[in-house]
């Protein structure tokens, strides 16, 4: 018989490969939402986001952009008395909702990493300029414009090149990856 | 001289040529030998490890399984590089079966990871492998009167590496005095800038770094020392749009670390691709 796990049990499960203790030797004693340095962003603090992890709030942990505002300074997690891996949790967190494609919405992060990750697999190498338009058409026109800007005067300070570098062995890195994943849309 | 497996990191050939140009300059000076690693890839920065952690290791490992190729330590002058490189080769010299899936990976490449290399960062390699006083007796224009905010950041002192002391480090200040610089007490020096949240939470960052520019100037800082492209790129690029969005007016310039190092040994400023900053150094710093 097939045991249906909790939401709780199948966060620790997504750890198991992160080191340090699981969540649920948390005791809420709020060192790390005190510690980190982007909480006022955050719906929940990362004590809160846990205490909701053990109560099986999946759907409110799912909505929420806690994760999504980590930095991965991991000040919380050298900081944490319950030996807890919480930037390993946040980046857990992040796997789990990009595999399942739920997410708070208009979140940057998600869009992001997935056009990181694809840049990559073409060239081999991360290329800023190639980045841009996946942030900045969320971005107001004061920001975008401010952007814009910026990146102008990088380019004239020769800080910004045309065009990205691939790496010579690109197909095998490529193989590489689809020994470990399944690339899908991005091969 | 020594030879190191140099992966300088994507950076290094964008936003933050300079880092890449005055590490070349001063490392050659100081008999370093740093042998840029053969068609290295991206580490994925945190990217990766957002999606997959295999996918994530696996990237990582090609770069390692290079530089152990060659017999050589891996260096990179980025903290972003670093802490990848640094925990993707402990836990797989830990964990057994993970380096037997992320080997049958590498192999189509004709790679193996055995974990014999080391892996550091080049501030680890001036302090260690140099030293204060070998640097200290390189320096022909000490930087004398000059106010340094050393700054750490992050992921070079987190998550720990090996025992050493996280939360108040010293070894960076005690390099810039060797050059003659004075550093002050920077108590935000390894308070993090927000990385790439700049790009996914703009406002959350810009706030994290008012807060830095805010610390330094307050210990009239005359120019921020920087250890990692991300932080120096948040700090010195985005300090315009700090000043536009919390009205402040900060004019703090940054530099890497080889930058402040080439200018005590007597390099010419543009080798040490001084001159691409956008906020404007003060004359007093190239005196």
């Amino acid at each position: 018989m097939a045991v249906e796990l909790s939401f709780s049990e199948e966060i620790n499960n997504l750890l198991y490969a992160s080191g340090g203790n699981p969540v649920t030797t948390c005791i809420q004693c709020g060192t790390c939402a005190g510690t980190c340095p982007a909480v006022e962003y955050m719906d929940h603090t990362p004590r809160q986001l846990i205490g909701m992890i053990g109560a099986n709030m999946k759907e409110e942990v799912l909505a929420s952009n806690t994760y999504w505002s980590c930095s991965s300074c991991y000040h919380c997690t050298v900081r944490c008395p319950a030996g807890i891996n919480i930037t390993g949790l946040m980046y857990g967190l992040q796997r789990f909702a990009m595999w399942r494609d739920k997410q708070a919405e208009d979140l940057i992060g998600p869009e992001f990493t997935e056009s990181f990750v694809k840049m990559v697999m073409r060239t081999g190498r991360a290329f800023e300029p190639a980045l841009a338009p996946t942030y900045v058409t969320k971005y107001g026109t004061r920001e975008m414009l401010e952007e814009v800007r910026t990146a102008s005067a990088l380019f004239f300070k020769g800080r910004m090149p045309m065009l990205p570098k691939k790496i010579k062995r690109l197909e095998n890195l490529r193989e590489m990856v689809r020994r470990v994943i399944p690339l899908g849309g991005a091969s | 001289m020594t030879q190191y497996g140099f992966y300088p990191g994507c950076s290094l050939e964008s936003l933050a040529v300079s880092y890449g140009m005055s590490t070349m300059e001063t490392t050659r000076e100081l008999g370093l030998d740093l042998v840029e690693l053969d068609d290295w890839n991206c580490c994925g920065a945190t990217s990766y490890f957002h999606v997959d952690q295999l996918f994530a290791y696996t990237l990582v490992a090609r770069n390692i399984a290079i530089a152990e190729r060659e017999g050589l330590d891996f260096v990179t002058p980025c903290s972003g590089c670093y802490m990848n490189a640094y925990f993707t080769n402990k836990y797989l010299k830990e964990d057994p079966d993970l380096a037997e899936h992320i080997n049958y990976a590498l192999a189509a490449d004709d790679l193996t990871l055995h974990g014999t290399t080391k892996v550091r960062h080049l501030l680890e390699v001036f302090i260690e492998d140099v030293g204060y006083e070998a640097i200290k007796a390189k320096t022909t224009r000490p930087l004398d009167g000059i106010k340094v905010a050393a700054y750490y950041g992050c992921q070079l002192v987190r998550p720990r590496k090996d025992g050493e002391e996280i939360e108040n480090p010293q070894y960076f200040e005690k390099l810039m005095e060797a050059i003659g610089a004075d550093a002050v007490d920077f108590a935000s020096k390894t308070r993090c800038c927000g990385g790439a949240l700049m790009v996914t939470n703009r406002k959350a960052a810009l706030d994290m770094v008012l807060r830095l520019l805010q610390d330094a100037e307050n210990r009239e800082t005359d120019v921020i020392a920087t250890i990692c492209p991300m932080c120096n790129i948040n700090l010195e690029v985005y300090q315009r749009q700090v000043n536009r969005e919390f009205g402040t007016n900060f004019a703090i310039p940054a530099l890497y670390f080889t930058q402040l190092i080439g200018l005590a040994m007597g390099i010419a400023p543009g080798r040490l691709g001084i001159g691409k900053e956008l906020v404007h150094l003060t004359p007093s710093l190239l005196a």
